[in-house]
């Protein structure tokens, strides 16, 4: 009984997967025709992008001051506090900054995009699209997928510029570390492709993740309201565990 | 009806701008390119026997003020010694000739410097010249060993071992 | 095809070229209910057709065979000519271009002012002026007495002003075939009235193919040059309204004088009533 549903469990998940990357292939044939709706696709990069600045610049501002009040109280320990800008960058531009970003992302305007579609879909407003000859895959689709990639690494170039701040903030303002110091040990030892740069492919990469899961969770939700309230919860769940586990995968083999 | 989307668009074009800047700021503020954005500069080359973790970008300081950075690390087939290349800022330009050059780590856990001790010459560097007096990286393994096999403390670079988190930069960058 | 009436116009199906649309023995299954068990249909080039039939026998869904949004277990489906089922992605937008489509709940995009959403037909396929975009609109906004609400949001319309403004996004290309998913629903009298000599004039003046699925008999009669009548999965009568009011046969009496009772089944399938009610079956 238990087996025979984890088994159909199991092959639920792998039909998801097989799905997902269906709608991939066939948002990446739409592109081509996504290019007249560029205008839309400007909308929505304000959408998913500036409308989640707010909480980008807020969260980024405290993630920097948090770890630069741990990593001096950790580096204190061994008379290393001069490393403090250092350490602080690499942890936000490789780790920090695309992964936090991504999971906010993923929680702010994944959940929008799915709820969104889903509700357009509900309301036949996709097929009201398909009868005026207007793909949705091109005209709703493919633009937010666009914005999602285009969007995700600037909000994670936000979310670094506002955890150095914030680090600068505590570790010299706050704790007294030697403001030269700061920048001159973070500058001679943070790259700019092989650090800062690595992590803004890496967050483009989660934002292609994040809008496509949250893009196909709204296309093919069922048309009600529970449907489209679970598909919600459902991006919020796959994309923070495909962006980690993704995390894992670049960072292990890429960088 | 243009009038919301002409709105879209200038605010998505200063949301991509805000993106960029911030991008821009933190390439040239945090990383090494920061360091790339120096004003002119002079050549001098130092010979060690050991550079230890030394890399390319290093800082130079002089009296903990940094004065330069290392340009090019190379190995000098003759000697078997590291050839290290130094670009002095020329507004550092009369530093006497018989300066000596030194590799030091600023802190326990801190990044390897060439510091530069002032000698007494009334003549100055000049471009291309080489540093005569050079004292390798001191190696944390060959501190223990001495330690052990002598008895005694370290003598000279001790000092590379004590944490100088007040190293002074000149251009304090952040505004 | 089973009313030998000789004044049902078409009769033949083996004349196409009067017939915009030409469905031979289409057969649909949905869930586990059979909805066409072999349907053939025409509908007239120029003309008003009617197609009636009991909520649930399939009229939104034969649309939905008819537009290519879902496709049929068998049967074949022209539209203008056109292999529709075969059609690529492609053609089938084409195809498209020259429909209008009003949708049953009027899946208006929620995100557009009513004008925005008159005009997304023009804006996603033609480039024009924005002052022309600007007079098509208003024209056809004027046409459903809906000028004064053009910078509203359809979340702030009643559905009756959905509705219209549905209509006047449907029609806004001139298209060649019309489809009016139930356009009376929620309308009072007088935009009743409004909307249905809309229809006639739309079709008499630019000589448009009209689809209009309605269960208001009398509007119906009014506006339609033909009716089906779809019941049980089958065509249960057709012809021209007035005939068909006074045919005596129990499908039209039933449904035009509706009676609960007959051929036509009030009720969904279910069980035994008793059996639902906890009663033994067969008690009374
Ligand atoms: N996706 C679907 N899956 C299964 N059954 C469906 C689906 N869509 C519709 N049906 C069923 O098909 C039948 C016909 O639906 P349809 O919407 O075509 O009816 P209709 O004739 O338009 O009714 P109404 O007059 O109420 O609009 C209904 O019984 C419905 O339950
Ligand atoms: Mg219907």
């Amino acid at each position: 009984m238990s087996g025979s549903r984890r088994h159909s469990m199991i092959g639920d998940a792998l039909a998801q997967v097989g799905a997902a990357g269906l709608f991939l292939f066939a948002i990446l044939a739409a592109m081509p025709k996504s290019v007249r709706h560029f205008r839309e696709t400007l909308r929505q990069i304000w959408f998913v992008g500036a409308m989640s600045l707010v909480i980008i610049m807020t969260c980024g501002l405290f993630v920097g001051m948090v770890l630069s009040l741990q990593l001096y109280y950790t580096l204190a320990k061994f008379g290393g506090t001069a490393a403090l800008g250092t350490v602080v960058a690499l942890s936000l531009f490789r780790e920090l900054g695309p992964v936090v970003t991504a999971l906010l992302f993923a929680g702010r305007a994944g959940t929008s995009m799915t709820a969104e579609i889903g509700l357009m879909r509900a309301t036949d407003q996709l097929s009201a699209m398909e009868m005026m000859a207007v793909d949705p895959l091109a005209y709703v689709v493919a633009p937010r997928f666009i914005a999602g990639i285009v969007a995700m690494p600037l909000l994670a170039c936000v979310f670094n510029a506002l955890g150095i701040l914030g680090a600068h903030a505590v570790g010299v303002s706050w704790l007294g570390l030697d403001n030269g110091t700061f920048w001159g040990n973070m500058s001679s030892n943070v790259e700019v492709w092989s650090d800062l740069v690595n992590g803004v492919w890496k967050s483009a990469a989660f934002g292609a993740v994040i809008a496509l899961i949250a893009t196909f969770q709204g296309y093919t939700t069922p048309p009600t309201s529970e449907g489209v309230a679970y598909a919600t919860t459902r991006t919020v769940v796959s994309s923070s565990i495909v962006v980690l586990a993704l995390d894992f995968v670049m960072t292990a083999f890429l960088m | 009806m243009t009038q919301p989307r002409r709105s879209f668009q200038v605010g998505t074009g200063l949301f991509i701008l805000l993106g960029f800047a911030a991008l821009a700021y933190l390439a040239t503020q945090t990383t090494s390119v920061a360091n790339y954005t120096e004003g002119d500069s002079y050549t001098l080359k130092a010979k060690f026997s050991n550079i230890g973790q030394l890399k390319q970008r290093a800082p130079v300081k002089l009296a903990g003020v940094r004065i330069g950075s290392v340009k090019s690390i190379a190995l000098d087939p003759q000697s078997l010694e590291a050839l290290v290349t130094i670009g002095i800022d020329t507004r550092f330009k009369d530093i006497p000739d018989d300066s000596g050059a030194a590799i030091f780590t600023s802190g326990l856990l801190g990044d390897q410097y060439v510091g530069v001790q002032p000698g007494g010459s009334p003549v100055a560097f000049k471009d291309g010249d080489e540093f005569i007096l050079t004292q390798s990286s001191m190696q944390l393994e060959d501190l223990i060993g001495k330690f052990l096999v002598s008895g005694d403390t370290p003598k000279k670079p001790a000092n590379a071992a004590t944490p100088t988190t007040d190293d002074v930069e000149p251009a304090a960058k952040n505004p | 095809m089973n009313t030998p009436n000789p004044s049902a116009s078409i009769e033949s199906p083996g004349s196409t070229t009067d017939a915009y649309v030409q469905i031979r023995g289409l057969h649909t299954v949905l869930g586990d209910k059979v909805l066409f068990d072999g349907v053939d249909l025409d509908i007239p080039r120029g003309k008003i057709t009617a197609i009636m039939g009991p909520s649930g026998t399939g009229k939104t869904t034969l649309l939905r065979h008819i537009t290519g949004q879902l496709a049929a277990d068998a049967g074949e489906i022209r539209v203008d000519d056109k292999d529709v089922p075969r059609l690529s992605r492609k053609q089938l937008f084409d195809l498209r271009e020259g429909i209008g489509y009003l949708f049953q709940n009027s899946a208006l995009l929620t995100d557009f002012s009513v004008f925005e959403n008159v005009a997304f037909p023009l804006r996603q396929h033609l480039r024009l002026p924005e002052e022309i975009v600007r007079n098509i609109v208003l024209t056809r906004l004027q046409a459903v007495g809906l000028r004064g609400a053009a910078e509203l949001m359809p979340a702030e319309l009643s559905g009756g002003m959905a509705r219209r403004v549905a209509l006047a996004r449907a029609m806004i290309r001139d298209p060649g075939l019309m489809i009016y998913d139930e356009p009376f629903v929620g309308l009072d009298p007088i935009a009743l009235n409004q909307v249905l000599k809309l229809i006639r004039t739309l079709n008499d003046t630019l000589g448009i193919t009209s689809i209009l699925v309605a269960h208001e008999f009398a509007a119906v009669r009014r506006a339609a040059d033909h009716v089906y009548l779809i019941a049980g999965g089958k065509v249960a009568a057709h012809g021209h309204p007035d005939e068909l009011a006074e045919r005596d046969s129990p499908w039209t009496r039933q449904f035009f004088g509706g009676e609960a009772d007959g051929p036509v089944p009030f009720e969904y399938p279910a069980r035994d009533y008793a059996v639902d009610l906890g009663f033994p079956a067969g008690a009374p």
